[in-house]
């Protein structure tokens, strides 16, 4: 777009759409800060027990000791149990929705499984995974992908499938074998269904890791929160969540960064 | 109608035409022989087509016309090898066809273009499936590219052209891989009025020009007397050939001037009679 070109009304309406958005953002950060006002002041009066709801300058604290309370070991840990867990169950969730939308006779017959799989609490099957892998590391990652494969399975080949018919007939019309019409036509086209699906990805691979360090870990941010749970430094507890929440925004921004390189990639070169 | 002042054939069925094709089945590009398909689903059978016949030779332009459902698209997805038939055969040059060699072009009603492809890279798509992506077929596509007014909107996206050109970029698509046979199915449909006109006409000298033979699937009556050197007449589903229509027009027709010319509205009036939608 030429800067030039852009008529007076135009410029207005783009000015607006840009006040608008800057308004939102003024507004979010201020319910956030007003929260926090609150909370210290609530806490600093006496009417809410710090010891046990904690408040944002002891949270504060916590956060500025990272070097003696080993936080960054414990956020260390959790991400990359987390990246992990999730690059393995996409990685195993594709591969599995290519199969069942290479061969619809497997999709049948495991449609009932995967239906029950997914709606199975995966918690329930914490001591099984213990026993079968060890209480250690491997433990967590399993659950991080009892949480998120089923989902992602589910997801992709239900993209996979609503492949428009016409662009699938229009490659056999030029002879595409059954893996050029998925490279060529399914794959690009349900681009924004995989990084869709790998945005929920991210989320329950988190919640599969603090599940299983919940159950099993000697490092990590679930494991933080038991512990002071337990030991009733709910200052730790608190922060933990905090930057379980940072977290959590930040790998999904990872996530919309990289579908942002790979749609752009894929639409100059493919 | 007297059948002496006309090229009109009219026959019912298609054995008398079988019959024709074996003595001159050898200079013939396009054999089709006693076609037959039923289609099998869970609520029934549905017989399309039955006992098909007709062959087309190097360089002609031949139309299918036929009430709607009467197994149209289904005939050329046989002949384009995508569907097996319930009986009978098709033959390319005297062998039988086969998708992946790329000897038949088949455009759809849709331009069915990828919106994540830029035109140029689109137009490949064909050549690329087919293993024929060299420095010559480049040049080609790009030849045909110039030649129809898309060379300027080659790194352009689907989205930013209209209609009519997208058509021609789906015509080109089919084009470059260098199709014997191309099989248009209701290819210009999705467009509006006058866009259909002009691009029926574009479509129509750039055939000319590459020498294709085609047949075309319509259901429009005036775009099958003006593009095409025969009209073949399909019946209700199942679908056989009703009849035959040659058409005759000055050496130097276009669809436009075909439209205007005194012998057209004779065709129109026999092709219109032998449909048979009005009942
Ligand atoms: N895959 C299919 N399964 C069952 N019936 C079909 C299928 N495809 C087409 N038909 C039926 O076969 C008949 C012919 O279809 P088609 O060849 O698409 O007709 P046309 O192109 O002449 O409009 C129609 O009655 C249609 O409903
Ligand atoms: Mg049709």
């Amino acid at each position: 777009m030429n800067k030039e070109f852009l008529s007076s009304e135009r410029r207005r309406y783009l000015k607006e759409q840009k006040r608008r958005k800057r308004m939102i953002l003024l507004t979010q950060v201020l319910i956030i800060l007003l929260f926090l006002g609150l909370w210290e002041l609530l806490a600093q009066l006496g009417v809410i027990d710090s010891f046990i709801m904690s408040s944002p300058s002891r949270i504060g604290k916590t956060l500025l000791n990272f070097q003696n309370n080993g936080l960054l070991l414990h956020i260390s840990t959790t991400v990359a149990e987390t990246v992990v867990g999730f690059a393995l169950g996409t990685l195993i969730g594709t591969l599995l929705a290519v199969v069942f939308w290479w061969s619809e006779f497997l999709a049948k017959v495991s449609e009932p499984f995967l239906v029950v799989l997914n709606s199975l609490p995966k918690v329930a099957l914490g001591p099984v995974i213990i026993i079968w892998v060890g209480a250690g590391t491997e433990a967590i990652i399993v659950m991080a992908l009892a949480i998120s494969t089923i989902v992602a399975v589910l997801e992709m080949l239900g993209g996979f499938l609503a492949t428009d018919r016409e662009l699938l007939r229009m490659a056999r019309t030029f002879g595409a074998s059954r893996m050029q019409s998925f490279l060529k036509i399914v794959l690009p086209y349900n681009i924004r269904t995989l990084f869709n699906s790998l945005k929920v990805n991210i989320g329950l691979s988190l919640v599969g890791v603090i599940t299983g360090e919940f159950l099993v870990s000697k490092a990590g941010l679930g494991y933080l929160i038991v512990y002071g749970g337990q030991v009733f430094k709910l200052d730790l507890v608190m922060s933990s969540v905090i930057i379980l929440a940072v977290l959590a925004a930040l790998l999904y921004r990872g996530v919309l960064l990289l579908e942002r390189l790979v749609v752009r990639r894929l639409s100059h070169t493919s | 109608m007297t059948q002496g002042l006309l090229p009109l054939k009219t026959q019912k069925g298609g054995s008398a035409l079988s019959g024709a094709n074996k003595l001159t089945m050898s200079s013939q590009l396009l054999t089709v022989e006693r076609l037959a398909l039923k289609y099998q689903s869970g609520n029934g059978e549905t017989e399309a087509l039955k006992n098909i016949s007709f062959s087309v030779s190097e360089g002609e332009y031949i139309s299918i016309v036929g009430p709607s459902g009467c197994g149209k698209s289904t005939l050329l997805s046989i002949i384009a090898g995508l569907l097996e038939p319930t009986a009978g055969r098709v033959l390319l040059d005297g062998l039988p066809v086969d998708p992946a060699s790329g000897g038949i072009g088949y455009m759809l009603q849709r331009d069915n273009l990828l919106e994540w492809r830029s035109i140029y890279k689109n137009v490949l798509l064909g050549l690329e499936i087919q293993g024929k992506l060299t420095e010559e077929s480049r040049e080609y596509a790009i030849t045909l590219l110039k030649n129809y007014g898309l060379y300027e909107f080659r790194d352009k996206y689907p989205a930013q052209l209209s209609g009519g050109m997208r058509q021609r970029a789906a015509l080109i698509r089919t084009l470059a891989t260098r199709p014997r046979l191309l099989l248009l199915d209701e290819a210009f449909s999705a467009l509006d009025y006058q866009t259909r006109l002009s691009v029926t006409d574009d479509v129509y000298r750039i055939l000319r020009k590459e020498n294709k033979t085609t047949l075309m699937v319509t259901h429009d009556i005036p775009e099958s007397i003006s593009m095409s050197d025969r009209v073949l007449i399909l019946s209700r589903r199942p679908a056989v050939i009703q009849s035959v229509c040659e058409t005759t027009f000055s050496d130097d027709r276009t669809p436009l001037r075909c439209r205007g010319d005194s012998r057209f509205s004779t065709y129109f009036n026999f092709i219109w009679k032998e449909l048979d939608v009005h009942e």
